[in-house]
């Protein structure tokens, strides 16, 4: 019973936080204090969970006491604890990142502080809930709220630019909460219940054409959520003009949640595999568009957005797969890829206070005036793309692994798909380095009179410029806060750390995906030693027949 | 066939289908105002949806016996009309700054989209 307590307080220590926060705006230090203290203990509770569930099981409440059908189910197995812990700590280090951004920039800064550090717990609360939620109206609550918080942070500072691409991502947000909640009110419509280990009872017994409405409807919902294709357009344009330590949370933790949803719905609800075929093309169409976009941008912000698109279309095809191999390999990939996505968009926000810009164009010599920088940023980088020691590269081997035991034409073209964009990642990532950190000097500088260009060629106003430009970007390196050097090292050293003890990591990985496989486990758990009684206990709403 | 009480009334069928579609329309617009206004008719056919979701009957809690209605859509389009005030809070905000800022009551265009849509039309045109 003590360790079935940790659940509600993951979800109400960052809650608690944000109402504190909210009664000391005017006191910047007490709330930096609270918002960072509560995440840490968030992030202890989280981890001893983890500890409970991978070695007792299963870890389940029933809030209010209402048993199972009738009340609000939380519900932490292997996979929705992994996911806990792997998203407090990167919310953790970008708090950090954050505070110690504003407290570098004094007043001035771009982020309103009264409100960004409750919106951010409000966030981290429904990223907690999300991953807890043994139900679907729960569920649907949690997104909203950490929709809600990101709505608030991404449109933060209320600038025209800020609007102006916050605004579709609002509004296709808000399409994808409609779908969810249409969807939710068709599940109860056909079934009578909206707890997810009674659905997956009462799910077979529906007509196969009512199910896969159903599950259509939700995974269009995740779908948008996680930026799958045809779903992912607003992504690119809304993420790069927030403030850096809100991107990088966005692009870490809220496709995630996405693709997490939709792991849960497909093995629990829905474990035929109906529209695994479909999956997986869209998973090697996602994939790829998002590379080619990637490739085409100008500005390293949102290459990086493009390249998230891309990689999504990996943790998709691990549940496509439909097998165990396949899931395992999806979790690991989900979680080196929360991390190693926030590593990056920590490293452009760092890029962005040296050089003043991420423009590919504007940028030079990176390399050269900070060694720091440079090794912040090429070690995610090449773990991104999946380069043999990585983290990235161990995920992607799963994944091949699982389309090659699938078996089916598919698979072998997705896998191939997979290939292809794992090198063209490479190529981007390469020509980001090659271009910012490795190249002595941009083709136009801007320098002596304002608004003056200078091209090569003017040769002494061109040295001066070189020169000036160079030392202008140590100074600018060397100013670099510290607090936000050591965030960003402290997430890419977690990612190596998912390379070097990578072994045990995906052994619990393996294990959340065993735990998966074994639906009657979820509902045994959920519904207590009476299982039997528990769901013949409800009244059943007939399906509205044919 | 279930003694749910709406699930043979096509005045809210037709009521439900007319909301989305109008409120889809209006959700397609650039105009903050027209979105607004079309997420809450979307917003009132999602609940209406989910009204329609339980069975219906006499009062669940004062109803001793006979059909009671089912309480939890109840709930659940309680807890979703708290969500849909909320969110059409933050849109108006969102629309009003946005008329402070640029006095117009359209959201503009992405200047990196503008520019690859610019790039794809001199391309054509070259050729």
């Amino acid at each position: 019973m003590t360790a079935a307590a940790l659940l509600p307080t993951a979800v109400m220590l960052p809650m608690a936080g944000a109402a504190l926060t909210l009664i000391l705006g005017k006191r910047p230090k007490a709330q930096r204090i609270v918002s960072v203290s509560v995440l840490i203990l968030q992030l202890v509770v989280e981890i001893s969970m983890l500890l409970a569930v991978d070695a007792n099981g299963t870890l389940v409440v029933q809030v209010g006491g209402w048993s199972a059908p009738f009340g609000i189910t939380l519900v932490a197995d292997r996979l929705a604890t992994l996911m806990l812990v792997v998203s407090t700590t990167v919310t953790l280090a970008v708090l950090i990142y954050a505070i110690s951004a504003d407290h570098a920039d004094g007043e001035e800064t771009d982020t309103p502080v009264t409100i960004f550090h409750p919106a951010f717990l409000i966030l981290a609360t429904g990223v907690s809930n999300a991953f807890l939620a043994g139900d679907l109206f729960n569920l649907f609550v949690s997104f909203e709220i950490l929709l809600t918080a990101s709505y608030v942070l991404i449109t933060s500072g209320g600038t025209m630019e800020r609007l102006r691409d916050g605004a579709p991502y609002v509004v296709v947000s808000l399409l994808s909460s409609i779908i969810f909640l249409s969807g939710i009110a068709l599940v109860y419509t056909a079934t009578g219940t909206v707890n997810l280990a009674d659905l997956a009872g009462k799910m077979a017994a529906l007509p196969v054409g009512i199910v896969l409405v159903l599950q259509a409807m939700l995974l269009v919902a995740f779908g948008v959520k996680a930026a799958i294709w045809p779903m992912q357009q607003w992504l690119p344009d809304s993420y790069p003009t927030a403030p850096a330590p809100v991107t990088a949370v966005f692009a870490g933790l809220l496709t995630k949640v996405g693709v997490y949803a939709i792991i849960r719905v497909q093995t629990l609800l829905f474990p035929g595999g109906n529209f695994d075929d479909l999956l997986m093309i869209i998973a090697a169409i996602t994939m790829v568009i998002g590379i080619l976009g990637a490739l085409a941008q100008a500005g390293i912000k949102r290459m990086l957005s493009f390249t998230l698109v891309s990689h999504i279309g990996y943790m998709l095809f691990g549940v496509a797969a439909h097998n165990e191999i396949g899931l395992a390999a999806s979790i690991f990939y989900v979680m080196h890829h929360i991390l190693v996505q926030t590593a990056l968009f920590l490293a452009a926000g760092l890029i962005e206070r040296v050089a003043g810009t991420t423009q590919l164009s504007r940028l030079s010599g990176l390399a050269a005036a900070s060694p720091l920088l440079a090794v912040l940023f090429f070690v995610p980088a090449m773990n991104l793309a999946g380069v043999p020691p990585f983290s990235g590269f161990l995920g992607k081997v799963g994944l091949f692994e699982a389309g090659v035991e699938n078996g089916s034409a598919v698979a072998y073209v997705v896998v191939g798909a997979g290939a292809l964009t794992s090198l063209l990642t490479l190529y981007t990532i390469l020509r980001v380095w090659g271009r910012a950190f490795w190249r002595p000097d941009p083709e136009v500088l801007e320098g002596g009179a304002p608004g003056e260009r200078i091209r090569p060629g003017q040769d002494k106003k061109w040295f001066a410029a070189t020169q000036a430009r160079r030392t202008a970007l140590r100074t600018a390196a060397a100013r670099l806060p510290l607090g936000m050097l050591v965030a960003t090292t402290f997430v890419v050293a977690v990612t190596l750390v998912l390379t070097v003890v990578g072994g045990p990591i995906y052994g619990v990985a393996e294990r959340a995906a065993e735990n998966l496989g074994d639906r009657n486990g979820y509902i045994t758990a959920v519904f207590g030693a009476d299982a039997s009684s528990g769901t013949g206990g409800l009244q059943v709403t007939e399906g509205a027949g044919p | 066939m279930n003694p749910n009480a709406l699930d043979s009334n096509v005045t809210i069928a037709v009521i439900i289908g007319v909301s989305f579609a109008c409120g889809v329309y209006l959700l397609m617009s650039k105009n903050l105002i027209r979105v607004l206004l079309g997420f809450l008719l979307v917003g009132h056919g999602t609940n209406l949806l989910l009204l329609s979701s339980g069975r219906g009957g006499i009062a669940p809690i004062a109803g001793s016996d006979g059909d009671l209605a089912d309480p939890l859509p109840q709930a659940l389009i309680l807890t979703s009309i708290v969500i849909t005030l909320a969110v059409v809070t933050f849109l108006l905000a969102m629309a009003y700054r946005n008329y402070r800022l640029t006095r117009e009551t359209e959201v503009a265009d992405d200047p990196d989209d503008a520019a690859v849509a610019h790039r794809g039309e001199t391309v054509g045109g070259g050729e």
